[in-house]
């Protein structure tokens, strides 16, 4: 199997489904002479042209919009936004129209487009490229909004988005790009949407996580194994919809969850994971559910004190592992 | 050829851990992908796992007799040809799915940094956990999960130490309780045959227990501390059910090829009195008691290996003929030791033909976390009073119930008897059921 950084694995989906699919094109500010700004198209418009790999103007609703009116025309856009944070031009074109259009036409039209876009901080990036916009997109029930943390499931998820029938808001996490890299197979394979991973086996507690945090998870729950403490790691994969099956047997089995993420702690994917586990598996709980997430605050800082304070970091896990654990 | 660990699979919902019973391949043996490979005996039924791959088993990693949790490595195997751990490579087919295998492998390098325009930075180490708001302050008495395994193992909450926050009692004090109480328990007996070791020795052979025993004897256990059970009996004159039994038996089993038994017609009968009772067809919970929509009805069959109870799904919506069918499928099923884990899934009452052995009264234990079981007694004529004073050799057969006081009263119960009775005593020559 080749090794791969995320980036590269992002890269690879799209290139193969290109070559397998003459509907799929991708379009977005910079994608096609720069390659991307992250270099996700580097080398696209070279080998498929002006005509599938498109510049656009530095205009969101212009470039969801178009991809939504070609989705519904028969083909299969991916539209990249250069930052989820400028991804809110777009909407309305997002919200408003893609996830409702098969509702609205009682199934009669479809909009199969992929909107890719990079999200997260933790990469001293500020206000405007640290945001995290997933609890937006996850809230519109016609969308699905995937968020892998692996190269192999950055893969395999991307070509799942391309082919659904529907339209999938796709976030790549900055800080994994070129920080994860991983096993990736030889060859075509998908990564269902809406199933959840078990990255790492455990009895004592569950933690919830996906992105970034992933890792930053993963770390604490080996320092938690060298007290032979065992942490079971659940990796959504997928914010919405969520894999309740997979989450809920986990924490029957742990009786505690933690639930960490990135994005800011209240009405946010945590929530919904914790009200699941509290409509779902009260019976199993030995202690509060637990959420380690960002603060409230309109954005991640600048200055890396300031940023460090904000991130679920690996040792603030740990932490609040061990409370859970003692609780 | 490769090194592969065979996990015990899920075989069912809600069934977690299941009992080695059989190893069906010697270490060293070649056995083909879907062949049996063990037995294991579930929470209720005893069932044959195939093996996932074709190759050669190396090593088994549980004992006969052993409980493991679904997912536990149970074997070593060498597979043979391809690697089963490597993710499937399919075609380029927008139909390709996840390999069933474990995923890639990855990892995080933290040295790498820069993925921003804007450039990288330093991590740093930030302030405490964002966990300032969880209610560890003030601890609850009992978690949820603690007072469930406080029911279920009928512990006196006020004896328990807690070792969590602010002296809360936590599920592993629980268990570790539970745990000492049956060592406890286990002494004076210990000190008891150390005293009398003649007697002790006397006693001769162990009659080693199988799982299905273990099982039996845990549900049976279960039900007579949980359940505060009453019983009752009723007289039911079947005389009209025989003769039309006798009348159409022969062209039943010649048209649907199984026998035509008493049973069907008291399933029939038990059924459709459920639905007109409903509560007997629930289950006590601490919340109220849960109703069920369709009449789930378990049989108890008794077979070599020992009781176990098949249940007919949706019965309450079987005419006779089907419900003949299905019960002599169950049947046999059970006796060849063939019922999938569904088959004894979802009961919501149990029928027990103790009449079969003879029995004539039975005081049945309540199949848990049933409402009631009913029994049928053996069909004898004896002389009854009729038509005023007149007495008539009459084919009667008893029905007992035992029922959870909790979820009704005598006058229920006993009105759900009556509904049965009057059911089977309206069946005569002129029926017409099949």
């Amino acid at each position: 199997m080749a090794i791969m950084t995320v980036i590269e694995a992002v890269r690879e989906a799209m290139r193969e489904e290109m070559r397998r699919d003459a509907s799929v094109f991708v379009m977005g500010e910079d994608v096609g002479r720069r390659g991307g700004v992250f270099l996700a198209t580097q080398g696209f418009i070279d080998e498929f042209g002006e005509e599938r790999v498109i510049d656009t103007p530095l205009a969101e609703a212009g470039i969801a919009g178009v991809a939504v009116g070609a989705a519904m025309a028969g083909m299969r856009p991916i539209a990249e936004i250069q930052f989820g944070d400028f991804v809110f031009p777009a909407f309305n074109q997002i919200v408003g129209e893609a996830g409702r259009i098969r509702y609205g036409t009682n199934g009669t039209v479809n909009a199969p487009l992929v909107v890719r876009m990079p999200y997260g901080g933790h990469v001293r990036g500020g206000l405007f490229h640290s945001q995290s916009p997933e609890a937006y997109f996850a809230h519109t029930p016609g969308l699905k909004v995937v968020t892998p943390a692996t190269p192999y499931d950055a893969k395999g998820l991307l070509k799942a988005a391309i082919r659904a029938n529907d339209p999938v808001v796709f976030l790549e996490h900055k800080r994994t790009y070129r920080a994860v890299r991983g096993e990736v197979p030889d060859g075509d394979y998908v990564v269902p949407i809406g199933v959840a991973d078990v990255k790492r086996p455990g009895d004592a507690a569950t933690i919830v996580t996906y992105g970034l945090t992933l890792h930053y998870s993963l770390r604490a729950a080996e320092v938690l194994a060298a007290d032979g403490v065992e942490v079971e790691v659940v990796d959504l994969r997928t914010v919405s919809p969520i894999d309740r099956e997979t989450v809920l047997k986990s924490v029957r089995k742990t009786n505690r969850a933690l639930v960490v993420h990135e994005d800011n702690i209240s009405l946010g994917v945590g929530a919904e994971v914790t009200a699941l586990i509290a409509e779902h598996a009260f019976d199993s709980l030995d202690a509060p559910v637990m959420r380690l997430a960002g603060p409230d605050i309109p954005a991640m800082p600048f200055a890396p004190t300031l940023e460090a304070a904000y991130m679920p970091t690996a040792d603030k896990i740990e932490a609040a592992l061990r409370r859970l654990l003692e609780y | 050829m490769t090194l592969t660990i065979i996990e015990l699979p899920q075989v069912g919902e809600s069934v977690t851990e299941g009992v080695i019973s059989k190893w069906l391949v010697q270490p060293g043996a070649k056995v083909r992908k879907f062949d049996p490979l063990l037995e294991v005996m579930t929470d209720k039924v005893n069932m044959e796992v195939p093996s996932p791959f074709t190759g050669t088993l190396i090593k088994t990693l549980a004992e006969e007799g052993d409980t493991v949790p679904m997912g536990q490595p149970i074997a070593e195997m060498d597979v043979e040809g391809e690697v089963p751990a490597t993710p499937a490579v399919t075609t380029a087919a927008a139909t390709a799915s996840e390999p069933t295998a474990r995923v890639a492998s990855f990892e995080f390098v933290d040295s790498v940094r820069s993925v921003g325009p804007t450039g990288s930075g330093e991590g740093g180490h930030g302030r405490p956990d964002a966990l300032q708001d969880a209610a560890l302050a003030t601890p609850a008495k009992l978690s949820p999960l603690v007072k469930r395994l406080v029911g279920q193992h009928c512990v006196d909450a006020s004896l328990l130490t807690g070792t969590g926050v602010g002296g809360r009692v936590t599920k592993e004090d629980v268990l570790r309780f539970v745990e000492e109480s049956k060592q406890r328990a286990a002494l004076p007996a210990a000190a008891d045959a150390a005293a009398l070791p003649v007697v002790a020795e006397a006693t001769g052979t162990i009659f080693a227990l199988t799982p299905l025993r273990k099982t039996i004897a845990q549900h049976l256990e279960r039900s007579a501390h949980e359940i505060p059970a009453a019983w009752t009996m009723f007289e039911t004159d079947v005389t009209g059910l025989v003769a039309y039994r006798d009348a159409q038996r022969d062209a039943f089993a010649l048209e649907a090829g199984v026998p035509l038994t008493y049973l069907p017609f008291t399933a029939y009968a038990v059924a459709q009195a459920l639905m007109a009772n409903p509560l007997l067809n629930g289950r006590w919970t601490e919340t109220g008691i849960a109703l069920h929509e369709h009449v789930n009805l378990g049989l108890a069959v008794s077979t070599d290996a020992g009781l176990i109870v098949p249940v007919i799904h949706n019965a309450d919506m079987l005419g006779v003929g089907d419900l003949a069918l299905r019960a002599h499928a169950l049947i046999a099923a059970a006796r060849e030791g063939k019922l999938k884990l569904k088959d004894v899934q979802g009961g919501t009452f149990t029928l027990n033909n103790t009449g079969a052995l003879g029995s004539v009264v039975s005081a049945p234990i309540i199949n848990h976390p049933q409402a009631a079981i009913v029994t049928t007694e053996a069909i004898i004529k004896r002389p009854v009073v009729v038509g005023g004073d007149a007495i008539a050799a009459r084919s009667m057969m008893n029905l007992c119930m035992t029922f959870d006081h909790r979820v009704c009263d005598g006058a229920e119960a006993g009105k759900f008897l009556a509904d049965i009775k009057a059911r089977l005593e309206a069946i005569g020559e002129d029926s017409s059921l099949l």
